[in-house]
């Protein structure tokens, strides 16, 4: 949770309060500017109206050189961040030649297998030179190679479901999957901070959506019995069914779900349950099979698993994995799997690899040290920052480590100054966040080595309390108590 | 009687007012109370009795605890999904090389018309080259989104090489053929907008269009005088033109029918009514055109009269991805409101490689598109006359599309019967066709049928095969 002292809270407040002010005198200006200058639009309307995009010019144009930045290597623990200037005050940024190396705090690379892997890279290769690398068709039509219907087995077994389904993209599996297993007359209740694609894929489908506040399953019972008991809005007839959509570590927030607790209430209700791990799966609990191992909640409780194939195995897509009854239907009616082109062969491949080798199959041990590395990581970080007195949010053994910022000026601040350092740390602000509570969002990878962590702290601390982000700084021990033990002794 | 009744009312008047009109009876207070006075302040004292009484409201009666245990024990929902019957189970066939235009099927060589490998490039030595070079560089994912140390010099790269390709100043990459469209349409058009499309788009299309809470107008595929007639409808009815986004949006070759959209008519019919044009080239970019450059170029119109082009690089260009082009303000705008481009990973760096090493063959060989039309051609040829179907696709869509003379019945039993002619194909004379598959959530009523797509390096011999086998198959199972 997220403890925010009130004097931070009006210091930020009055930043956005001037920086709105100051756009807005700028827009004004602007408009008795552009009074005399010929409007070339010519009778359409111009494609951002008034005041629609009044936080990308006036508010995000300003920093942008925080966001965006390019690289040219692979996204490994150190990468190179290649150099960008602006001539007019950051409205439009040029590359150059020139690269930095620098310590990855950014990625979504949790066990390292974003460059290139001695057991992984060869037999993608020799899958690119069998399979090409586009099948050019859709799944249904003549898409589907040996790979998919292996992986489609391999992901089941991994998941611990009787099926599962491939899609070539993360974002795609969620809004093209839930319109397919929803419609009018349905309800969706979604946690309030669920990601964008849910959203969407919520809203596509044509049922009513309603939204429990974060991880709290009483409000979840609460909302639940209200829904059911009042039926559908105005005509009050009762719900076809009834979806719970919740998140297995919410990427913004670093927090595990309260898993055994929600899917208690759901079986209470009779509800479906839909849970997306696309940061948990591979990243989190014993074997690296999620949060369902990690809070002991057997597989066979929730519905419907999804999950994607660009965090923790360094390659891209999603999957479903369910009873074999829903896997058929979904093949049958899902847009994403009739009309879309099927993932590309080598990705595939790269998956297939990558599971080898946490599972142990490869013959290696490789995937036992992976797993126990990045619990040690996150644990060790999390735990030097907080006696740092940063504020950080999340659960133990979360990859994911937030750290609050709150005011505006801070963001750029704190990314700079890191990038001169040669650490490179992403930033997060409105809309992504609630637009008090910017954060500057850090994620741990297998492959970071303890020296690597070390660093990173020395240089977080550094430009922390250059930028003044230690909001709770820790007490120290004080003198004069421990002489007054001696003195009883 | 009456006159008693009078009297008794003058007498009962004259009681009253004698009240009213007496003297001063009391002094309270120094105020002479007179007797209209008592009847007066009785008055307030009875309305204000009156206002602090509660109104008369039905009383409401939320449901108790034990009512709603009792409604949640009895709700049954609906199973999540319909029961599985056993036609439904249909397996795809499986391949086991690469879906060049022959392919190894359960161990059997066969001739591939169910991939949009309209160019060949699948397989192609330069394209597999590039690609294992960016392989062993960046390794396989991008590992974040573009915001965050997503954006890899290969995809900056991969964009500006298909700005310059096409002649517009800037262009956008996603990751997925299918979420550029359904992105970008929501990112343009908000609630209150008015776009005016063809009933004969694909689904993810019609998706766009539903997340984008615009009203909706359709027109009848491909006939631009019913485009004209939805324009002036539009244009009459609405009633403040300067606020108001108007879009048209249109496919260059219709992945549901295979016709071709008349770009300067659509052009000229644009520029009347003031509406800026969404054009979809998924399977027209790298195939329409002198030098490939897609629909514009077929048709010789200026590519700066089209405000926004999309294209998905599944298909000519042998890839994956797609990409976003038009003027820089256009391009711009979706860097931060498109949400496939901000919410999702980037494109992997080994298929913005492809990408980039398939426009340059493209640029150096424009010669496989002449080679692609005379297929084409060769193929319509022979299909002009297979028994039961025929031919409803433009003679320059590399789609081929057959639907059938006459429908059998209902859509099931077509579907049927498309599908039996496929799998006799594929069994028996070893060509792989593709039939239109319908999703249930799909909107669109265009007749269904089968799709043949026409690749440059398919041999004439592949052709001739083709079509002997369609005739042999469609002749034993249509009646």
């Amino acid at each position: 949770m997220v403890r925010l002292p009130y004097l931070t809270a009006l210091t930020t407040l009055l930043s956005y309060g001037i920086l709105f002010v100051f756009g807005h005198l700028r827009d004004f200006f602007r408009k008795i500017f552009d009074w005399s200058k010929s409007n070339n639009l010519q009778g359409y309307a111009p494609i951002c109206l008034g005041y629609e995009d009044f936080y990308t010019r006036r508010l995000y144009l300003r920093i942008q050189d925080c966001f965006g930045r390019p690289i040219s290597s692979a996204p490994d623990s150190w990468f190179d961040v290649v150099e960008r200037y602006s001539n007019d005050n950051n409205k439009t940024l040029h590359r150059t030649e020139k690269t930095t190396k620098c310590l990855n705090l950014g990625s979504y690379n949790y066990l390292g297998f974003a460059a290139a892997d001695e057991y992984c890279t060869p037999r993608v290769i020799e899958s690119l030179k069998q399979y090409s690398v586009s099948t050019c068709s859709t799944r249904v039509d003549g898409g589907t190679t040996k790979l998919h219907t292996e992986l489609e087995e391999l992901v089941a077994r991994f998941v611990g479901k009787p099926a599962a389904v491939l899609f070539g993209m993360g974002y795609v599996t969620n809004s093209a999957i839930i319109p397919a297993l929803i419609g009018k007359g349905g309800l969706i209740i979604s946690d309030s901070l669920n990601h964008n694609s849910i959203v969407n894929g919520a809203r596509g489908s044509g049922a009513t959506v309603r939204v429990f506040q974060h991880n709290n399953a009483p409000h979840l019972e609460e909302v639940l019995r209200e829904q059911i008991a009042h039926g559908q809005p105005r005509t009050h007839r009762p719900w076809k069914k009834i979806i719970v959509i919740i998140e297995g570590i919410y990427s913004m927030e670093g927090e595990l779900c309260k898993l055994p607790e929600i899917i208690a209430v759901c079986k209470k209700y009779k509800v479906y349950t839909y849970l997306d791990e696309a940061h948990s799966i591979g990243a989190v609990g014993q074997t690296g099979r999620g949060v369902c191992e990690l809070l002991g909640v057997d597989t066979a409780d929730i519905d419907i698993m999804m999950g994607t194939f660009t965090k923790s195995f360094g390659s891209c897509g999603g999957y479903i994995a369910a009873s074999k009854e829903i896997i058929q239907h979904l093949k049958r009616t899902c847009p994403a799997h009739l009309y879309a082109t099927s993932m590309s062969p080598p990705a595939v491949q790269q998956v297939i690899s990558a599971m080898k080798v946490i599972l142990g199959e490869d013959g290696t041990n490789r995937g036992a040290k992976k797993l126990a590395q990045i619990r040690e990581n996150s644990n060790f970080f999390r735990s030097e920052l907080q006696k740092m007195g940063f504020e950080v949010l999340g659960d133990n053994d979360s990859p994911i480590m937030p750290i609050m910022l709150y005011n505006p000026a801070k963001i750029p601040a704190f990314s700079r100054e890191c990038l001169h350092q040669n650490v490179a740390i992403v930033t997060v602000a409105f809309p992504a966040t609630p637009l008090l509570l910017a954060r500057a969002r850090i994620c741990i990878s297998a492959a970071h080595s303890r020296e690597d962590l070390i660093k990173a702290l020395e240089v977080i601390s550094k430009v922390g309390d250059l930028v003044g982000i230690k909001y709770f700084p820790v007490e120290p021990v004080k003198p004069n108590k421990v002489e007054h033990l001696k003195k009883i002794e | 009687m009456a006159l008693a009744m009078v009297n008794v009312t003058a007498s009962v008047l004259n009681w009253v007012s004698s009240y009213f009109d007496a003297p001063t009876r009391a002094v309270v207070f120094g105020v002479p109370i007179d007797g209209h006075l008592v009847v007066e302040a009785l008055l307030v004292v009875v309305i204000l009795f009156q206002l602090t009484r509660k109104s008369y409201k039905p009383p409401k009666k939320p449901l108790t605890e034990k009512e709603i245990d009792e409604l949640c024990d009895d709700w049954v929902p609906e199973p999540l999904t319909p029961q599985i019957t056993e036609d439904m189970t249909y397996e795809p066939p499986t391949l086991e090389s690469a879906a060049g235009p022959h392919a190894i099927v359960n161990g059997k060589e066969v001739v591939n018309f169910a991939s949009a490998n309209y160019l060949g490039l699948v397989g192609n030595e330069k394209i597999t080259d590039s690609c294992v070079g960016a392989l062993e560089k960046y390794g396989v994912g991008s590992c974040g989104p573009r915001g965050f140390y997503g954006t890899i010099d290969v995809h900056l790269d991969c964009e500006q090489k298909i700005a310059k390709f096409l002649g517009t100043p800037d262009s956008i990459l996603y990751s997925y053929g299918i979420s550029t469209i359904f992105s970008v349409i929501p990112a343009f058009c908000k609630k209150g907008d008015i776009i005016v499309a063809d009933e004969g788009v694909h689904w993810a299309v019609q998706n766009g269009l539903y997340l984008s809470r615009s009203t909706v107008v359709y027109f009848k595929h491909n006939d631009m005088k019913s485009l004209e007639n939805k324009l002036e409808e539009v244009t009459r009815r609405s009633k403040h033109p300067e606020k108001v986004r108007r879009y048209i949006v249109v496919e260059a070759i219709y992945q549901n029918s295979g016709q071709i959209a008349p770009l300067d008519e659509i052009v000229r019919l644009k520029e009347k009514y003031r509406f800026r044009i969404i054009l979809d080239e998924s399977h027209s970019f790298g195939v329409l055109g002198n030098s490939g450059r897609g629909l514009a170029d077929h048709c010789g119109v200026p590519i700066e009269k089209i405000d926004i082009i999309t294209a998905g690089m599944g298909n000519a260009l042998a890839t994956d991805g797609g990409f976003c082009t038009g003027s820089v303000r256009v391009v711009d705008h979706q860097r931060l409101s498109s949400s496939g481009y901000v919410f999702s990973a980037s494109l992997p760096p080994y298929l913005a490689s492809a990408a980039i090493a398939a426009v340059d063959y493209l640029e150096e060989n424009p010669s496989v598109l002449s080679k692609l039309r005379t297929n084409i051609a060769t193929l319509f040829n022979e299909l002009s006359d297979v028994p039961g179907l025929v031919l409803a696709s433009h003679i320059l869509s590399p789609i081929v599309f057959l639907k059938l003379k006459k429908s059998t019945g209902t859509g099931k039993t077509d579907i049927d019967l498309l599908d039996s002619i496929a799998k006799q194909a594929l069994e028996e004379d070893s060509v792989l066709i593709a039939t239109t598959k319908r999703s249930s959530l799909d909107k669109c009523k265009l007749p269904i049928g089968l799709r043949l797509f026409v690749s440059a390096s398919h041999s004439e011999s592949d052709l001739l095969k083709a079509a002997a086998s369609l005739k042999r198959v469609a002749a034993l199972l249509i009646s």
